[in-house]
């Protein structure tokens, strides 16, 4: 190991990596957890529909309910991509 | 007051049926009347991990459907007193498992046979023996490894684990659970190479029950047929022996977690 290698910014740790992928996806699918149980299916239908007219990724489609004292909320985003 | 305990983790491997009869033995030798049940229908392995597979004559499957009584399908274990195993039947009938059935052998064990705790070993994956295992259930065990794939499984069960019982379903809101971390390599997080405790517990936010080491003492015990926690020497059997008591309420340090670091001496000759 050169002297170097200490001046040089430290690569990564792989558990690091590892820490900020599952913090990323657990977020992603608790937010799914908990509403009601048509959601996925509402989500990949509408996926459907938006990728006739405008190419989407996967991600691109997010549906979520939030529970409000006395009402619940749907809400969509779509998010469309840059040359479009 | 019989209290009904599902050991789970979503994926598969991580250590289940080695939590179950460590911690099932562990009861046992504290004095509690204990069962440990095997709910992974098609796939027995609890049987071997106990070292009674030559001893089963009738299992869970058989007292459901009324060709056994609870009684006659308990294997009672020859090295610790109050320890009994219920083994999961060999059938391929998916449907074999019904909650009817479930209840009916439950509430035998705690009415009939006034056990202190019964351990249901979960198969692994979401599907109806893993359900039925939990369903039932006053406390969750969830066994993870630091890794990526299991921490993700772990996080979905317990979101199961919320809603799919019985105490969520009548509205009594989710059961307690517990992580246990095993396999865990205490080098390997100074290494940066694997996930640390505290990672694991920041993701997951569930209370830690303990810490078992990646040891070579597991292997041996199952080997064996003896659950490790009877290894008391080792590192994997004390690390049980302290999630047992943790789980009974003592609150005792996490070991294993952290290296033990070389002092000069063994820097210089140690290798």
């Amino acid at each position: 190991m050169s002297i170097f290698s200490y001046l040089l910014p430290k690569k990564q740790s792989s558990a690091s990596v590892a820490k900020e992928r599952l913090q990323i996806i657990v977020a992603r699918e608790r937010s799914g957890r908990g509403g009601p149980d048509y959601l996925p299916q509402l989500q990949e239908e509408l996926l459907q529909v938006v990728r006739k007219y405008v190419p989407v990724d996967q991600d691109a489609v997010n549906v979520q309910v939030d529970r409000e004292t006395g009402c619940d909320i749907l809400e969509l985003n779509i998010t469309l991509p840059e040359e479009a | 007051m019989t209290k009904i305990v599902v050991v789970t983790s979503g994926k598969g491997g991580v250590g289940k049926t080695t939590t179950s009869a460590a911690l099932a033995t562990g009861l046992a030798l504290r004095g509690f009347k204990t069962t440990v049940i095997d709910f992974d229908v098609g796939l027995r392995n609890l049987d071997l991990i106990m070292g009674c597979e030559r001893r089963v004559v009738y299992d869970l499957v058989n007292v459901i459907n009324g060709d056994a009584n609870i009684k006659q399908a308990l294997i009672k274990d020859k090295r610790v007193d109050n320890l009994f195993i219920l083994p999961a039947s060999q059938t391929r009938d998916k449907d074999a498992l019904t909650q009817e059935g479930v209840e009916t052998v439950l509430d035998a064990l705690r009415d009939d046979l006034q056990m202190d705790y019964i351990i249901c070993d979960s198969p692994a994956g979401i599907e109806k023996g893993a359900l039925m295992a939990a369903y039932f259930a006053d406390e969750a065990v969830v066994v993870t490894n630091p890794e990526v794939s299991s921490v993700r499984d772990s996080d979905r069960i317990i979101g199961i684990l919320a809603s799919k019982t019985r105490h969520a379903e009548q509205g009594n809101g989710d059961i307690p659970a517990r992580l246990l971390l095993t396999r865990y390599s205490p080098e390997r997080v100074e290494k940066g190479e694997m996930l640390s405790v505290e990672d694991v517990q920041e993701i997951l936010a569930i209370e830690l029950l303990g810490v078992v080491p990646e040891s070579q003492a597991v292997l041996n015990a199952s080997n064996a047929g003896n659950p490790v926690i009877l290894d008391t020497d080792s590192d994997a059997g004390q690390a049980y022996a302290d999630a047992v008591a943790r789980f009974l309420g003592d609150e005792l340090p996490h070991r294993f977690v952290t290296l033990n670091k070389k002092g000069l001496f063994g820097r210089l000759f140690g290798g």
